[in-house]
């Protein structure tokens, strides 16, 4: 390590070696990467150790939105204490003279609450496991399965058809594209992902889903096809690239190894350099499927938004990210409603977080390995 | 002679797949570019939306939209050049420290949209402004503690902060080593030598990170759904306390919200023929400084 850093610093490394404890007191002080020499100056201990409280800000962002979305969140779990307060307030805000009645419906859906979960825990917890959206009934429902269940339908389309399509286009331009053509390719398809998603989200409502209806004739115009297809618009620059990358980054000796051997083109590509960029391959897998199953906009406009649970793909659906788009304006901060929303936004950032972790973490030592290995 | 068909179905099918995006690239650019094109003029660029949102421009909108990009520069550029300057000149690549703060970007960027707009909500707004509000009016009367310009630049700002670290540290390190050691071997401290010899050659790379990260903060919408922007307002944005209107919040609401979706269509074509050229434009300058980088740097 030490070694390293002198090399970066540009001293020979007898001098290094002589007075390595100096050193090491020495990069203690100034919390750092410093010369052999070189005398304490509080300009630069400042200097440093501010660029690196800045730089803490990226990770702190990531602890607070953890705290925040989180604690927003929180209420629905607490007993019910909370919530029938909650309940109250909304009561009065929504019905406000007819009071009486109001109260009966209260205390009858309380009952039932209490009846069909048995527990002493309210409508909130339990009901999250349901299979029924109704936030803004008189006896409001909010069963995530639905959007569970649509977002996982739009993801699981979005990918099946983007990624198969961005993979094997990699594959084109690693290999067999002309250079010349190459050069155009790489930044035109990455172009995609600078299209804002709603105009994506624009282009499907208004031009593929009638085309779609057209061709396929089904009966919902907005349904989990149409935003799968638009989804997988956005999830194919981000499939492509990061495999693209994996493809380039296999060391050369192995495809000229394969090549050498009397393999044709097609398949050293095939059968050498696709399984030898497997990690990184499905790291852009994992990737393509966090940009699809966080993204709001797109599914926002093209997938109908009905909460219908069904195996259709042809049926219009809502996602989980939908919901809190379309609903999150219209809530009574504090409300439970709110708090749902906020979990959802939990259940979200905790799926995508780990898709990332794992993409980052699993896949890169794995890919490391691998040619360290091999060289 | 079976394997060579494979082979050629193989590579047919790459070469299949990438005209298929490329022609899903160029199909929308041209419907979009088709119905929207007839629409602009510049009545349509500096008008106000009249007679309930069917007639007249997207002026305020534009405005707000640069607003917002242009306040979340100020807030992402600075912060996200100086980790870029710490990744890359300062951190030691196996402290812990360091890893962390790599794994913070990357988890940054991985991070959906509209999780950034619930945070925005319940940090920036809820949190930051209803403590502002408390602090200097005492009760509960609501200035910084609802939606504004301000929270939604902020928001935006964390959400482009990974694009505009990854851009800079990458021009930071195509500074060749060899200016560093002869700034050090002159004398010059290590900090004199990254703010008089690294970033001066660096700068073409800041550019590109900022003008990317606004290419972004211009095109997304669901941070802001609910953190500041407004469905329609009668006047432009004049503190940083005011609502404001975007472009991409006003191509959802025309093309989802509006009662009379097809009186609008025209608008809406060419409010996103005005989004997405605004986003090629930058995305375009981004791209082609970021060449010429890497043009000097070889």
């Amino acid at each position: 390590m030490i070694l390293n850093r002198t090399q970066t610093n540009g001293i020979s490394t007898d001098r290094n070696t002589r007075s390595s404890a100096h050193h090491y007191t020495a990069s203690k002080i100034a919390g750092g990467n410093i010369n052999l020499k070189k005398r304490f100056r509080i300009g630069e201990f400042i200097a440093e150790n501010i660029i690196k409280g800045v730089s803490f800000i990226s990770f702190a962002v990531i602890v607070l939105i953890f705290i925040f979305v989180f604690r927003e969140a929180a209420p629905i779990f607490s007993p019910a204490k909370q919530t029938s307060t909650t309940n109250t307030e909304l009561v009065q805000e929504t019905y406000g003279e007819e009071s009486s009645t109001a109260n009966e419906t209260v205390t009858e859906q309380k009952n039932k609450s209490v009846e069909s979960s048995g527990s002493e825990g309210e409508a909130t917890a339990q009901n999250l496991l349901g299979k029924e959206w109704q936030p803004v009934s008189e006896n409001p429902k909010y069963g995530l399965l639905p959007l569970i269940v649509g977002s996982f339908k739009v993801t699981f389309i979005a990918v099946l058809i983007g990624a198969p399509i961005a993979i094997l286009a990699a594959l084109y331009t690693s290999f067999f594209a002309p250079r010349k053509l190459r050069e155009f390719l790489k930044p035109a398809i990455e172009f995609l992902s600078g299209f804002p998603s709603v105009v994506i989200g624009f282009f499907a409502l208004v031009t593929l889903a009638s085309l779609f209806q057209n061709l396929f004739g089904y009966q919902y115009r907005l349904n989990a096809f149409v935003g799968g297809i638009a989804l997988s618009l956005a999830a194919i620059p981000i499939i492509y690239s990061v495999t693209e990358d994996a493809l380039s980054a296999v060391p050369k000796f192995m495809t000229e190894a394969s090549l050498a051997l009397g393999a044709t083109k097609w398949q050293t590509a095939l059968f050498v350099v696709l399984p030898a960029a497997t990690p990184g391959v499905f790291a852009a897998l994992l990737l393509g499927v966090g940009r699809a199953f966080g993204e709001t906009m797109i599914v926002l406009m093209a997938t109908g938004n009905a909460t219908l649970m069904s195996m259709n793909f042809f049926e219009p659906i809502r996602t989980m990210s939908a919901t809190i788009g379309a609903e999150m304006a219209e809530v009574v901060f504090g409300d439970t409603h709110y708090n749902v929303l906020f979990f959802i936004g939990s259940i979200l950032f905790i799926f995508t977080f780990i898709l990332n972790a794992v993409a980052e973490f699993y896949v890169r030592n794995k890919l490391q390995k691998k040619f360290q290995g091999t060289a | 002679m079976k394997k060579k068909i494979i082979g050629w179905i193989f590579v047919f099918s790459t070469a299949a797949a990438t005209l298929l995006i490329v022609s899903a690239i160029g199909f929308m650019l041209f419907e979009i570019i088709r119905g929207g094109w007839g629409k602009i003029s510049w009545e349509f660029l500096t008008g106000a939306p009249a007679e309930g949102m069917t007639a007249g421009g997207i002026f305020p909108a534009i405005i707000g939209t640069v607003l917002l990009v242009l306040i979340m520069s100020v807030a992402a550029v600075p912060i996200g050049t100086i980790t870029a300057i710490y990744l890359s000149e300062y951190a030691n690549r196996n402290s812990i420290f360091t890893k962390l703060i790599r794994f913070a970007v990357n988890t940054l960027a991985g991070v959906p949209a509209i999780v950034f707009g619930l945070f925005g909500l319940g940090f920036f707004v809820q949190f930051v402004g209803g403590g502002i509000d408390k602090f200097i009016s005492g009760d509960a009367q609501l200035h910084w503690g609802q939606p504004n310009i301000l929270w939604a630049s902020l928001t935006m700002a964390l959400l482009t902060l990974p694009v505009v670290i990854v851009s800079v540290e990458e021009s930071l390190r195509a500074v060749p080593r060899d200016l560093r050691e002869g700034s050090l071997a002159l004398g010059a401290t290590k900090f004199q030598t990254i703010i008089k010899v690294v970033l001066p050659n660096a700068y073409t790379g800041i550019l590109t990170g900022a003008i990317l990260a606004v290419g972004r903060g211009a095109g997304e919408v669901a941070p802001i759904l609910f953190t500041g922007v407004a469905y329609f307002l009668p006047h432009l944005p004049s503190s940083l306390s005011d609502q404001f209107m975007q472009l991409g919040y006003h191509l959802y609401v025309m093309s989802t919200q509006s009662t009379d979706v097809e009186a609008t269509i025209g608008i809406q074509y060419a409010t996103a023929l005005v989004l997405l050229a605004l986003t090629f434009l930058l995305n375009f300058s981004a791209v082609f400084l970021r060449y010429r980088l890497r043009a000097k740097a070889i």
